[in-house]
Parts: C-alpha cells; sequence; structure tokens
C-alpha cells in the first residue's frame, strides 16, 4: 500500500512490522522521530508484544538491546551522531557476541563543532566495529532495507546497521510503499538465536579469552561478515521475488557499464549523481554511477567488475579520513588492484552543506579535462580558509575556528537569526 | 527462611556462629542441595570476600527462585576470576558484557523475558565497586528509576581491584591504593570524597534496598531471598575484603569484614521506598583502630609515626554512622551479655 509519508515514520511502520520484542529509545536528532513513532505504536498496543524502553544513554540503548538479545528477543534502536559514538564501546560489544541487533543510524556529522545536519562522519567512525553496514538511497529502500536487515542479523547471528541520510531521507515526505504484516510475516522467520541465556540450558556468554583463542573469535567474526557476502544478495534476490521491487543487495549501477568515468557514492546523493549522469549522457559524455549500498563486508568483487571497465573513477564521500583522505576511496583502490584505473576522492556535503548539480558539474569538468586533484574538498571555501589560517598563524590566541569563520562570513553578530 | 537474630560474641574466632542455630538453618558449605552457582575451581585469591559474597548471594537467589535465573556481571575481579576461558564457574546462565553497563544488559534481560510473556524467570545484575558506583552508576541508576525488575548486587572492595588497586568513588578516605598513595601530608585517598551509592539507591525510592557483609552470611541470604520476593529494582551493597587490595590476611577476611561493622565504619541496614527500615544493632563498639591496624593499607596512620589527628577523623566518622543509623543496641539483661560486660 502507498502512503504519503515521512521517511522516520515510514521506518518505525517497517520496523514495527518486524515484530521487534524490545525497543530501547534515546532522542537524538534525526533519528528521534523514527522511536516516537515506535513508542506510539507500542504504547497503543498496535505493537505487542513489545517492551518499549527510555533509557537514559545510547550506552545504555545498546546495552538493553544486548541484554535482550543474549536472551532471544528481537531487539532494536536507533541512533545518529554523538549517541552513536556514544554506544561505541557496546557496538563492538554486541558484534563480538554475535548478536542481531538491528540498528538505524540516522546519518549526521560529528561534533566539535557541533552540528546536526547530514554527512557520514558517524556510520564510518564505525566501519570496523563488526556491524554488517547498509546504506539506503531512498525512503522507499529504507523500509525494503530494514526488513531485510532483520533476516540477514538473525541468519548470521551479526547486528546489522541500516544507514540512512539524517534529514534527507528522515525527515523527507514522499511515496513509499509499506509492506503488509503478513507479507512480512512470510519474510522474515521467527527469530532462532544460536545461544541464548536459559536457566533449563545454562550458558557462559561473554567469557574472558586470552592469546590462546582471541584470534580464531575474531577471525570467526570476520568469517561471518564473509558469509554475509553469499547472503546479502540472496536475501535481496528473495525480497525481489516476494515484493516485487529491488532493494539492497550490494551495488546499485546505473548508466556505468560502458562509462569511462564513474563515480562512486552511498546513500541519497545518488538521486542528484544520477541526474547529472543523465544530463552528461545526453551531452554524449560516457559517464556513470555506482551507488555502495553494503560497505561491511565490502563487495570488493563486484566493485571490481562493477568498475573494470572505467578509466577514472571518482569517489564522492561524505566523510573523510583525518590525515589521510578518503575512506571509502581507500576500499575501492583495493579493489581495483592492479587496474589502470584512476581513482580521486571527492569529499562533499560535511555538516549538511547540500551537493548541487552545478557542484557536481564542476567535479566532472574539471575530472574531464584531467585537472582533478587525487583529492578534492568540494565547494571548499578557499578564502574563508586562507583568511582563518593567516589568522592562526599570525597570532597565537586567535581564537575558535568556527566562530572566527562564522563573522566572517557575516552570520554571527549579523543581528537576530 | 526465617530472620533468626543472632548475637555474636567475640570469642576471638568472628566466625558466623553457626552452632547458635538450630541445624537445618545452618548454612553449609558443602550441602548437596546447594545451587553452587559459582562452583569450585575459579581463580580468586585465597580469603576473597567476593568470592564469598558472590556465592553466598548467588546462591540464596537460586533457593529463592528454584534456580529459575539470569546474571548480568560487569568487568572486574568477578568476571575475570571466574571465566577464564575456556572454563567457567557459573552454573546459571550468565552474561558479561562490559564493565559499565551490567544494570543496563540485565535491564535487556528483564525486558525481553517480559515481552515474552515469561513471568518466573528472574534477573540478577552484579559488579564491583567500580562497576557499580563509578563507571556504571548511569546505567545503575536509569534501571532504578525505571523500576526495572533487577536486582542489582555490588560487591564493594572498596578499589578497583583488578586493575591492581586504583582507587575508586568507594575508596575510604586516608586508604592506600595505587593512585592514593601514601605519602605527602594527607596520606592516602583524599577527604570529603566518595559517595554512599546505597543511600542514593534509597533516594530513588525503590522497594528494596539494603547493605551487607561477608562477615554474617545468614544476613546476606536472607536479604537476598527478602529482595528476590520483591519486584522493580532492588539493591544490595555487600561489602567484601580483598586481602591483595586491603593488605590484610586471607585468614582475617571475615574478621575485617566483622570488624567494619562493629566500629561502625560500615553501617548494615535495610531500606524500603525510601525509608531506612531496619538496623544491624552493633552490641560493642570497636574502635576503628582494631579494624584500621590489620590492613597496609592504613599502615602510614601507625608508621613511622602515629597520625592520631587521621585516626581521629576516622573515628569520627564511623560515630557519625553509629549515631545517624542509630546503630548502637541498649545493653539488655542476656546472661551471656552480662558475662561479656564483665569481662569474663
Ligand atoms: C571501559 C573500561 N574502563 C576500564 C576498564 C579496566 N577495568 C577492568 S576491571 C577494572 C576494575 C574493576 O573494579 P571493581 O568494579 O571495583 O571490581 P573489582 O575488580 O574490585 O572486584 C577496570 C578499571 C575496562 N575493562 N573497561
Ligand atoms: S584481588 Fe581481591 S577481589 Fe580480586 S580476586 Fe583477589 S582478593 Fe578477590
Ligand atoms: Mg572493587
Amino acid at each position: 500500500m502507498f502512503e504519503q509519508i515521512e521517511g522516520s515514520q515510514a521506518v518505525a511502520r517497517a520496523v514495527a512490522a518486524c515484530r521487534p520484542e524490545v525497543i530501547c529509545a534515546y532522542p537524538i536528532s534525526p533519528q528521534t522521530h523514527i522511536v516516537e513513532g515506535l513508542s506510539r505504536l507500542v504504547k497503543s498496543g498496535r505493537l505487542a508484544p513489545c517492551e518499549f524502553v527510555n533509557v537514559e544513554s545510547e550506552y545504555a540503548a545498546m546495552s538493553v538491546a544486548i541484554g535482550a538479545s543474549a536472551t532471544g528477543a528481537r531487539a532494536y534502536t536507533a541512533t545518529a551522531s554523538q549517541g552513536l559514538l556514544y554506544m561505541t564501546e557496546a557496538l563492538y560489544n554486541a558484534s563480538g557476541l554475535g548478536l542481531p541487533i538491528v540498528m538505524t543510524v540516522a546519518n549526521r556529522a560529528i561534533g566539535a563543532p557541533i552540528n546536526i545536519w547530514n554527512d557520514h562522519s558517524d556510520s564510518m567512525s564505525q566501519r570496523d566495529s563488526g556491524w554488517i553496514q547498509l546504506y539506503v538511497e531512498s525512503n522507499q529502500e529504507a523500509v525494503d532495507v530494514h526488513l531485510q536487515a532483520f533476516r540477514l542479523a538473525e541468519a548470521l547471528s551479526l547486528p546489522v546497521m541500516v544507514c540512512m541520510d539524517g534529514f534527507i531521507l528522515t525527515h523527507a515526505v514522499e511515496s513509499v510503499e509499506l509492506p503488509g504484516q503478513e507479507q512480512v510475516d512470510q519474510f522474515l522467520p521467527a527469530f532462532e538465536p544460536r545461544q541464548q541465556l536459559d536457566p533449563e540450558h545454562p550458558l557462559t556468554i561473554g567469557a574472558m579469552v586470552g592469546p590462546e583463542a582471541y584470534t580464531e573469535v575474531r577471525y570467526l567474526a570476520h568469517y561471518k561478515q564473509m558469509q554475509a557476502l553469499d547472503l546479502i544478495p540472496e536475501v535481496a534476490g528473495l525480497f525481489e521475488q516476494r515484493f516485487g521491487r529491488s532493494s539492497g543487495g550490494f551495488l546499485r549501477h546505473y548508466r556505468s557499464d560502458d562509462a569511462g568515468t564513474i563515480v562512486v557514492a552511498l546513500g541519497s546523493v545518488l538521486g542528484t549523481i544520477e541526474d547529472v549522469v543523465d544530463e552528461l549522457r545526453d551531452a554524449g559524455e560516457h559517464i556513470g554511477a555506482v551507488g555502495i549500498r553494503t560497505f561491511r563486508p565490502w563487495p570488493a568483487d563486484e566493485v571490481r567488475a562493477a568498475l573494470a571497465g572505467a578509466k577514472r573513477v571518482i569517489v564522492l564521500e561524505k566523510a573523510f579520513a583525518i590525515g589521510i583522505g578518503g575512506i571509502v576511496s581507500q576500499d575501492v583502490h583495493g579493489a581495483l588492484a592492479g587496474l589502470p584505473i584512476s581513482v580521486h576522492t571527492a569529499i562533499a556535503g560535511l555538516g549538511g552543506r547540500p551537493i548541487t548539480k552545478a557542484s557536481l558539474r564542476q567535479l566532472l569538468a574539471d575530472a574531464r579535462a584531467g585537472q582533478l586533484a587525487p583529492i578534492t574538498f568540494v565547494d571548499l571555501n578557499h578564502a574563508l580558509v586562507d583568511a582563518e589560517i593567516q589568522r592562526m598563524l599570525s597570532a597565537r590566541r586567535s581564537g575558535p575556528h568556527a566562530e572566527n569563520m562564522l563573522r566572517d562570513i557575516g552570520i554571527v553578530g549579523a543581528g537576530p537569526v | 527462611m526465617s530472620a533468626t537474630r543472632l548475637k555474636y560474641f567475640q570469642t576471638g574466632s568472628f566466625a558466623a556462629g553457626n552452632r547458635l542455630v538450630d541445624p537445618d538453618q545452618r548454612s553449609v558449605q558443602s550441602d548437596p542441595g546447594r545451587a553452587n552457582a559459582i562452583t569450585c575451581g575459579h581463580r580468586a585469591c585465597q580469603g576473597c570476600g567476593e568470592a564469598l559474597g558472590a556465592r553466598y548471594a548467588l546462591d540464596a537467589a537460586m533457593r529463592a527462585t528454584g534456580g529459575d535465573l539470569i546474571a548480568t556481571n560487569a568487568t572486574g575481579c568477578l568476571e575475570v576470576f571466574s571465566t577464564p576461558y575456556p572454563e567457567s564457574s557459573w552454573q546459571l546462565p550468565w552474561i558479561h558484557s562490559l564493565f559499565g553497563n551490567a544494570a543496563a544488559v540485565a535491564t535487556g534481560v528483564a525486558a525481553a523475558l517480559k515481552a515474552k510473556g515469561n513471568t518466573h524467570t528472574r534477573v540478577v545484575g552484579q559488579g564491583g565497586d567500580g562497576g557499580t558506583v563509578d563507571i556504571g552508576f548511569a546505567c545503575l541508576s536509569g534501571m532504578f528509576e525505571r523500576g526495572d525488575d533487577v536486582l542489582f548486587i555490588c560487591y564493594d572492595n572498596e578499589a578497583y581491584m583488578n586493575t591492581g588497586v586504583q582507587r575508586s568513588a568507594a575508596t575510604p578516605p586516608a586508604a592506600y591504593t595505587s593512585t592514593t598513595q601514601a605519602v605527602g601530608d594527607e596520606p592516602g585517598a583524599t577527604w570529603g570524597q566518595g559517595k554512599s551509592v546505597p543511600l542514593i539507591a534509597l533516594a530513588h525510592e525503590i522497594p528494596y534496598v539494603a547493605t551487607a557483609t561477608i562477615a554474617d552470611l545468614r544476613d546476606l541470604e536472607r536479604k537476598v531471598q527478602t529482595a528476590m520476593e520483591v519486584r522493580g529494582a532492588r539493591y544490595i551493597h555487600v561489602l567484601v575484603t580483598c586481602p591483595l587490595g586491603w593488605g590484610a590476611a586471607s585468614a582475617d577476611s571475615i574478621k575485617l569484614a566483622r570488624l567494619a561493622t562493629e566500629t561502625g565504619i560500615f553501617p548494615v541496614w535495610e531500606g524500603e521506598h525510601g525509608d531506612v527500615v531496619s538496623v544491624t544493632k552493633i552490641r560493642h563498639q570497636t574502635p576503628v583502630e582494631e579494624y584500621l591496624k590489620l590492613q597496609t593499607r592504613y599502615r602510614h596512620l601507625f608508621l613511622p609515626a602515629r597520625r592520631e589527628d587521621i585516626i581521629e577523623r576516622i573515628q569520627a566518622r564511623a560515630d557519625r554512622n553509629i549515631a545517624r543509623f542509630g546503630l548502637l543496641e541498649a545493653a539488655d539483661d542476656d546472661p551471656l551479655d552480662l558475662q561479656v560486660e564483665a569481662g569474663s
């Protein structure tokens, strides 16, 4: 059934259809509408049996989810940004214990400077946490991938993070086809835990492991992610068969088969990129796009196959590793090892800066002219940065960068805003 | 189990006075009916009060629930000495997640049971003082405040023992730890710091709060039993001796715990819904010095020179506890009492 609905509410409905038994909630924008929606569904009895726990921190949210999952309950939570970092220790623990928790990350920048808008710094910081990471492009895909996430998590006994762009998707109202309860029940088998706290069969979970077996336990976590490489396309295929829509899986190919230049990106920005691809295709350019839907595990073979025919690959990233550059780019590099393809990193959309078609056209024009540096900060205000660098060099107490630069561009102290 | 009020007499043994109760009421380590929640073979130090306290507390909880129990455990000595891979001392379903989240994990277990309509399985969370009063405090307070159906037990040995005896918010003033060294004018832990989590728990107005020590295992068992008869968030704070961290003889573990109560240093009481409802009275107040001098963590109060000023401050703290909780028992005409008074 199609509904005109906010992304967060659509996700709440999809999650509810997966019949989670324990939901942990802690507010942080832009995730909060999801748990608010779920709170209403639980309180009204429409989602039952389900315990909705208002915790005192994200650290507790993940910890409650850990306890619930280890007791055999389907557990869900959602967070973003500072909240994701705040639960970091528990994230590694959930994956280390092999607990199939599903979590939505409404992607948002990380402070300082505190910033509530969208980029991918939060989930990218948890790249190595042992969670499966799936990125969605649209609210329809967000709905669909949540159903797949529970199935994947429970089949593998691994936690899954569904990453959706904060505000751009979570707060966008658009037409979404919501799955029927019966359909979901048929798609998602009952949770059968591999390990469970059960007085009938006492188990010790979370014992201390020394050098004699730690490597092996970690290897098994890797092995399970490699298993996910088989399972993810299988689950996406099954989803398409049952629901008649293609969602999830490893990659999205957009006019990339014969493309000399391919833009690689994650999440909602793919829509804008695809529009630009269409325009440039109309102008006769051989250009395409590839969307990364599964970032962990990294589908290296599929990425290599998708990009092997190109001469130039531009990885557009909404996060970066300070002190070196692109994060996704490194993995793309690895996947393309030995191929005569130049890989460029374009950092864009940090802290909610819009990624416009004009910026993308400029980026691609530079590429065409052979002027694209290995790493480009799209739309970086060079004059602003240069002025601040000068200030920094000329005085020891030059003050906080953020405030200085806002003053320069006339927002701070410009009267009421 | 009835709450037999035992009177302990300091015969020099400091033993729990089993011989004073009816045989069917005695604690028997080797009773074949024991749950043995923590079975033998764990790696705790000789005389570890935490091992003893946890064993009695969890055995009591197992008895109270007919073995229908799940435990969550914070990182710390108890976790490390009980689960050296690939062995485990735990005879009940047990999970260790992190240092600071044992209470929240317990909440998750309780929530899962509730969602599954399981009203019979019960949940205990446990941790050391560090895992409870410091790093685990937010999760603990959240669990209390929501009224989650969890009994949390803190085994308080007054420092971070597992990492080598560092100061926690439960470390008493003037005590040496590896981060409150016995040097300078005010050696040991700083005065005016620390917190009483039992009182903070009480302030959450949860249905049941109790303190206990390993000197009175019958009392500990009874309190666990009482706690398991109640639903909602419950808290028991058990003073447990750590021979290694306190610098005490292993054989003195029980004696030290008893001295901690008889000096007034560690008040033993029960509270319900925000009010203290009972206290364990002291029959004869012992000067704190008797307690301090058995532990090298207080050696600097006696050597190289006696620090009367600091000993007095510690005594004043104990006296305040005695006054505040009304710990001192009025003399009665019990013939044994009279004999003791007479110095026989
Ligand atoms: C987040 C985190 N910080 C620090 C540690 C290191 N650590 C492990 S156990 C421990 C001390 C435990 O002290 P306490 O809770 O009092 O238990 P005890 O060992 O004294 O029984 C510390 C500091 C850790 N494991 N995790
Ligand atoms: S260090 Fe202390 S708490 Fe730890 S096992 Fe030894 S006696 Fe017990
Ligand atoms: Mg301790």
